[in-house]
C-alpha cells in the first residue's frame, strides 16, 4: 500500500484556494453554457437550417479522418516505439509539430500545399481534383491536427509492451504480424483508444485549419464548429444550443473513456472471447 | 541421474543432445561462447551484463548472432557457414523469460493454448483448451486455467509459463532466472517443484541463475559466463575445488 499523498505532499490553503479557482474557470463557463439554453431554445437551434448538414458533416468527416488516422498512425506508432534510430527520433518530432503550430498556420501551409498556385497544385490541377474549400479540405485539416495526439498515444502504450511477451509469443510459432495483432495490439489497446478518442475529439473541434483550407460553405464545408460562428451572427440562441450539442459529444467521449477500464475488466474476465485485432467478437 | 553425473557438464566439442556455439555483439558487449548439453539441466551464471539473458535471446532466435551454429537433437537453427538462420517462430524453443512473460489480457488456460493455435493446420479449440488443460494438470494448475495472469502469484505465474512454453513440445527450453521473482519462502518450495519437473522431462533446458542453490537443486552442470566468454565449466564440486575467478569463488560460497 502507498501511502496517501496528501499525508506528504504540501496542502497549504492558499494553494487549495489557487487550485480551486482553476476548476472555477474551467467549469463555470460550461455550466453557464448549459443553463443559458432554455427548452425552447433546443428546438430552435435543431430547427435551423444550419444543424443538420453541419452535424452529418461533422460527424462523417470525423469518422474517416479517424480511420485514415488509426490505419496510417498505428504502423507508425508501433515503428516510432520500437526503432531506436536517429531518424525514428527526428519522425516523432515532425509529427509533434501540428500539436505545438497554430491551427490557422496548418490552414495557410495545407493551401501553400494543395491549393491551385501550391506545390501539389499544378499536379492535381492536371488530375482534375480540386482540394481547397471542399469537404477533402475539412478532411485533410482534420487528419493534420488530430492524427499526432493518436500517434504519440499509441507509441507510448506500444512502448510499455514488454518486449520479452513479444519474444515468446514468437517462440510460439507467432508469425511478426500474428504476435503483433494478437498480443502488441489488445496489449496497448487502452492506450490507442484514449489516443482515437483524443484524435477524434480534435478533429470535432477543428476550426482555423478548416475555416482558412476549407472554407465555411454551409452543407458543403461548414462544421459543427463553423456553424456556430455563422449563428452567432444571426441568432445567439442557435449558436448556443449548437455548442451544447458538441460540449455533450465531448463530455458523453470523456465519461466513456473513464468508464472503459472496468468494462474491459467485466468483457475480459471469464469466459470472454480471445481479443481478435482492432475490436471484439471473433 | 546417479551420483557420478550428477552436475556433469559434457564437452561441447563431443557429441552432445544441443550445442550452442556463437559470437555475437550485443551493444558493447563481445559474446563468443561455446556450450553443449544432454538432457540433464544446465546453469548459466554470471555477473550482471556478463551476456546470460542475450545468450538465451539468440538462441531463441531473438537476438543475431554474427557467425557460429546452434544444433539441438540434430536439427540446425543457426549456421553462419550454411547460412542457416531459421526465424524465432520455427525453432520450437520454450522461453521463460525473466517476470515469466505471462500475456496480461489473455486467461491462463489462453496463454497455455496460445502455442497450440500457431499450428499448421491449428488443432480444433476444443482439442486445443485440452491439450492446454492437460499440461495444466500436470504441473498442478488445473484451478488457475480462467484466473487473469494479474491474479497470480509468483509461482503460480511461473509455473503456468512452464506450461505454455511445454506445450509446443520445445526442443530445448530457456529459463531466464525463473525464482528471482519468488519471494523468499515461495522460492524453496518452487525451486523443489521446478526440479522435480525439468528431472522428469528429461528435455534439454538452459537455465540462467545468480543462485547456486538452484544449480544443486537441478543437479545442472554450470557454465559461468564473464565478460562474454565462458570462464569457467563444471559442476558445482568442481567450481567449488578450483574457482577460476573471484567470481566463481564468491558463487559457490553462497
Amino acid at each position: 500500500m502507498s501511502a496517501p499523498r496528501s499525508r506528504i505532499g504540501p496542502s497549504n490553503p492558499v494553494a487549495v484556494l489557487l487550485g480551486f479557482t482553476l476548476v472555477l474557470l474551467l467549469s463555470l463557463p460550461l455550466a453557464a453554457l448549459a443553463l443559458s439554453a432554455s427548452p425552447d431554445d433546443l428546438r430552435t437551434g435543431v430547427a435551423s437550417p444550419l444543424f443538420a448538414p453541419a452535424l452529418a458533416l461533422s460527424l462523417r468527416t470525423t469518422f474517416v479522418s479517424l480511420v485514415v488516422t488509426v490505419l496510417t498512425g498505428t504502423p507508425l506508432a508501433w515503428w516510432l516505439a520500437t526503432s531506436s534510430s536517429r531518424t525514428a527520433r527526428a519522425v516523432e518530432v515532425v509529427v509533434d509539430l501540428p500539436i505545438v503550430i497554430p491551427p490557422a498556420v496548418i490552414g495557410v501551409a495545407l493551401l501553400q500545399t494543395f491549393g491551385r498556385r501550391g506545390l501539389l497544385g499544378p499536379p492535381l490541377d492536371a488530375l482534375g481534383v480540386g482540394v481547397p474549400f471542399t469537404e477533402r479540405a475539412v478532411l485533410l485539416a482534420q487528419v493534420v491536427v488530430s492524427a499526432p495526439f493518436f500517434v504519440q498515444a499509441a507509441a507510448n502504450a506500444f512502448r510499455k509492451v514488454d518486449l520479452d511477451i513479444l519474444i515468446v509469443a514468437r517462440t510460439l510459432g507467432a508469425s511478426p504480424t500474428r504476435a503483433f495483432f494478437r498480443i502488441a495490439i489488445p496489449i496497448a489497446r487502452p492506450g490507442l483508444v484514449v489516443g482515437a478518442s483524443l484524435a477524434w475529439a480534435r478533429a470535432l473541434g477543428e476550426f482555423g485549419a478548416t475555416l482558412l483550407f476549407a472554407g465555411n460553405l454551409p452543407g458543403r464545408t461548414q462544421t459543427m464548429p463553423l456553424a456556430i460562428l455563422s449563428a452567432l451572427e444571426s441568432d445567439v440562441r442557435v449558436a448556443i444550443v449548437f455548442s451544447l450539442v458538441l460540449a455533450a459529444l465531448g463530455t458523453i467521449l470523456l465519461i466513456g473513456l473513464r468508464l472503459a477500464p472496468s468494462v474491459w475488466a467485466t468483457f475480459a474476465g471469464r469466459g470472454a472471447p480471445a481479443a481478435t485485432p482492432l475490436g471484439r467478437g471473433r | 541421474m546417479d551420483a557420478a553425473t550428477r552436475g556433469h557438464v559434457p564437452d561441447p566439442t563431443r557429441e552432445t543432445a544441443w550445442r550452442v556455439h556463437v559470437r555475437a555483439r550485443i551493444g558493447t558487449l563481445d559474446l563468443d561462447v561455446d556450450l553443449a548439453g544432454d538432457e540433464a539441466p544446465v546453469a548459466v551464471v554470471g555477473p550482471n551484463g556478463s551476456g546470460k539473458t542475450s545468450l538465451l535471446r539468440i538462441v531463441a532466435g531473438a537476438l543475431p548472432a554474427l557467425a557460429g551454429k546452434i544444433v539441438v537433437n540434430d536439427v540446425v537453427l543457426y549456421d553462419s557457414e550454411s547460412a542457416v538462420d531459421l526465424p524465432i517462430e520455427q525453432r520450437r524453443i520454450g522461453y521463460v523469460p525473466q517476470g515469466f512473460g505471462l500475456f496480461p489480457h489473455l486467461p491462463v488456460v489462453e496463454n497455455v493454448l496460445f502455442g497450440l493455435s500457431n499450428q499448421a493446420p491449428p488443432p480444433s479449440r476444443d482439442e486445443r483448451i485440452r491439450h492446454a488443460m492437460a499440461m495444466l494438470a500436470a504441473l498442478g494448475c488445473t484451478a488457475l486455467a480462467d484466473r487473469m495472469p494479474g491474479q497470480l502469484s509468483g509461482g503460480e505465474q511461473q509455473r503456468v509459463a512452464l506450461a505454455r512454453a511445454l506445450v509446443i513440445e520445445p526442443r530445448l527450453l530457456l529459463l531466464d532466472e525463473p525464482l528471482a521473482a519468488l519471494d523468499a519462502t515461495s522460492r524453496r518450495s518452487v525451486r523443489a517443484v521446478l526440479a522435480e519437473r525439468l528431472g522428469q522431462l528429461r528435455r534439454p533446458s538452459i537455465v540462467v541463475t545468480h543462485d547456486v542453490r538452484d544449480v544443486e537443486a537441478l543437479g545442472a552442470g554450470v557454465y559461468v559466463l564473464e565478460g562474454g566468454r565462458v570462464a569457467q565449466r563444471g559442476s558445482v564440486a568442481e567450481l567449488r575445488a578450483n574457482p577460476a575467478s573471484d567470481f566463481v569463488a564468491e558463487f559457490v560460497r553462497a
